[in-house]
């Protein structure tokens, strides 16, 4: 008989391994599921995860795009990790990054056509401003009413795209734009464009902000009070009542710097490698950082990790779609397996696996 | 804007048909809520059962085998949540999102095919006599099986959760999964058997969607609606009457705000398409500041036996 005996600790061994555990198990379904598709399995896993960084031909056109897909999803996945680690669930971090963009792009657009160097700044800061007042709508509801902040910060997301595609073809639409939806492309605008730093790396400046993002979220977590109020909150919030944290602050703190995070995520995504506001310009990024965040084990240096692990499948997904016509889908339901396998192994963190029948009492 | 444009009868029949799938998972999250385990996955099992349904339907011809096929299928992938949270412990929170994802992504990949495809729907009973009645007729007895089969339901739960020894112990599971365990009870047992019937409801919700209520199928067509089945239990304080009550209200605020755009408000389209969650939040925030009553004790808490 198999039992589960709870750990005194998580195992540490375990903590680390389980990762790699998942994504080969990952491969190894995902294998069998491109197989059903009819679809070589071995060649389709090579594609995904070797080919973007070591094709001969399509590696110079991908290993830039590692970058600019993981840059916005680490800084998303930083900011909800805080939170995951508190019990404090933003799972709207889409909608906070629809409304940075939007906020963000706003700005440099109100300044259109003025050149100066102040306006990327000021729209870096309007994109976390806006992500922040996004954020702070559940954290206050939260606070204020005791409402749940899953479903509300998820709802707000459904808001936000509704707002969207309302300013995309309304407020913030190209006059030059010959009547279609979207607003002007922010890349032909300088001042505003958020540029490679150093060209063909896909090196802009929200890759920077994640960097910076993960140093912040180490610090801030293991030699920040604030960020062992955090911890406590989450591991043992009676302990973290009678030490004196108050859980309203820690609700808006977390809730406020994930949608601050993502707002910017969002900015810099549509001042740079999107362009420009438009209807679908969202692509999913607030729910794949859950992914991320899970996958890195709520760790800043596993997030970053996570995050470019998360990138490679993104690129190696749209390489299988041309190389192998894959569906674009299978890559999706990839990475919600690797999720569904991470939790799964993750078992043997805080369980040992005792075989045979128990001992005497 | 013409109100006049918007037919009293019409609206309140067209309300009871976009209030059913919401229902439907509504109701089948409450007896999983009620036994302890707090499953968010509703939306990817809603997306799955839409997509299942609607295939099977396609291809056999049937829309009741794509009903069936649906529930099957939900009730499947809801126990992949069910082996990680109850065997192997998962966090639940974590696990329902990740069932969500997968949902998503499983359903494009099968829906591929599928875009643009017609399928026969359920055809509205004629109920003999009722349905004859003058004004009531048309807008409450002549509608799908479906409609009545969710409103049935509702009754079902109620009157098994409240009479029945297996209600008895399904909400003692719920309030303490220990005491219950002390009891002798199997609770991982009976809560997997929940979190089946939950997953059967979702998917027969989500096939509701793809086969009567659309009815087609498109990427991401459910749209929330599982979320908003989340909130309605919630709403309800997990009581099965006020499930339908919250389903029925939100049923009539979407159908509400479709009319309003047919009939040409000022409004801008994109307002009136938002108005269903931002009620949700506002339904949301009142009744939470009343404090949360008749919560499952254990909701959303591992059950772990020590010895």
């Amino acid at each position: 008989m198999i039992r589960l005996v709870k750990r005194p600790q998580p195992s540490r061994f375990w903590t680390a391994v389980t990762p790699i555990l998942a994504v080969l198990l990952t491969m190894v379904v995902g294998g069998i599921m491109f197989a059903l598709l009819g679809k070589p399995p071995l060649e389709a896993i090579r594609i995904i995860f070797w080919d973007p960084l070591f094709h001969p031909q399509f590696a110079a056109y991908s290993r830039p795009q590692l970058l600019v897909k993981a840059g916005p999803l680490i800084l998303i996945a930083i900011g909800l990790s805080i939170g995951f680690r508190a019990g404090i669930w933003n799972i709207g971090a889409e909608g906070q990054y629809i409304m940075g963009a939007i906020t963000g792009a706003g700005v440099g657009l109100a300044f259109y056509p003025m050149e100066s160097f102040i306006i990327f700044p000021l729209m870096v800061i309007a994109g976390a401003l806006g992500g922040w007042a996004w954020g702070m709508i559940p954290a206050l509801l939260k606070v204020k009413f005791g409402t749940n902040e899953i479903l509300v910060s998820l709802m707000l997301v459904y808001v936000a795209e509704a707002w969207l595609a309302s300013v995309s073809s309304g407020l913030l639409k190209n006059p030059e734009g010959r009547g279609f939806p979207g607003s002007r492309n922010l890349q032909q605008y300088d001042s505003a464009a958020n540029a490679e730093i150093i060209a063909g790396t896909g090196m802009h400046w929200g890759v920077v902000a994640a960097l910076i993002a993960v140093i912040f979220a180490y610090v801030l977590l293991t030699r920040h009070i604030r960020g062992f109020h955090i911890r406590l909150t989450g591991e043992a919030p009676r302990a973290a009542r009678f030490a004196g944290v108050k859980p309203a602050r820690v609700v808006l703190f977390c809730l406020g710097l994930s949608g601050a995070l993502a707002g910017m995520a969002g900015l810099f995504e549509v001042a740079g490698p999107a362009g420009q506001i438009t209807i679908d310009f969202n692509s999913g990024y607030g729910f794949t950082a859950i992914i991320v965040a899970f996958l890195g084990r709520l760790h800043p240096v596993g997030i970053l990790l996570a995050g470019l692990l998360m990138a490679l499948t993104y690129i190696g997904g749209e390489l299988a779609q041309l190389m192998l016509s894959l569906p674009g889908a299978s890559i999706q339901l990839f990475q919600g397996m690797l999720l569904f396998f991470l939790l799964a192994t993750d078992v043997f963190t805080n369980f040992r696996v005792q075989l045979g029948r128990k001992g005497a009492a | 804007m013409d109100l006049g444009a918007i037919n009293p009868v019409l609206l309140v029949a067209s309300l009871m048909v976009s209030a059913t799938p919401i229902l439907l998972a509504a109701i089948g999250e409450l007896v999983v809520e009620k036994s302890g385990v707090l499953n968010l996955g509703v939306e990817g099992m809603m997306i799955t059962g839409a997509v299942v349904g609607f295939a099977i339907a396609v291809n056999t011809g049937s829309p009741l085998l794509g009903f069936g096929a649906a529930a099957l299928a939900s009730a499947v992938l809801s126990l992949s949540f069910g082996v990680l949270t109850q065997y192997l412990l998962s966090n639940q929170v974590a696990t329902g999102l990740g069932l969500t994802l997968v949902g998503l992504g499983l359903s494009s990949l099968i829906g591929k095919p599928y875009e643009g495809v017609k399928s026969t729907t359920l055809p509205d009973l004629h109920i003999p006599l009722l349905a004859d009645i003058p004004v009531l007729g048309p807008m409450l007895f002549q509608h799908d099986l479906m409609v009545y089969l969710s409103i049935a339901l509702v009754a079902a739960v109620w009157a098994v959760l409240k009479f029945t020894r297996f209600g008895l112990i399904l909400r003692a599971v719920g309030e303490s999964h220990d005491a219950a365990h002390a009891l002798g009870y199997k609770v991982v047992r009976i809560r997997l058997m929940a979190i089946a019937f939950g997953g059967a409801c979702s998917g027969l919700g989500g096939a509701y969607l793809s086969l009567v209520r659309v009815p087609q199928w498109t990427e991401g067509m459910t749209a929330g609606a599982g979320w908003i089945a989340l909130a309605i239990v919630v709403f309800a304080s997990w009581k099965p009457w006020r499930v339908l009550i919250g389903a029925y209200l939100f049923g009539g605020v979407t159908v509400l705000q479709l009319n309003l755009q047919a009939a040409g408000t000022r409004l801008p389209v994109e307002y009136l398409s938002m108005s269903p969650y931002l009620i949700t939040i506002l339904v949301l925030v009142i009744i939470s500041a009343r404090g949360y009553h008749g919560a499952p004790a254990s909701l959303g808490r591992s059950f772990y036996a020590s010895s």
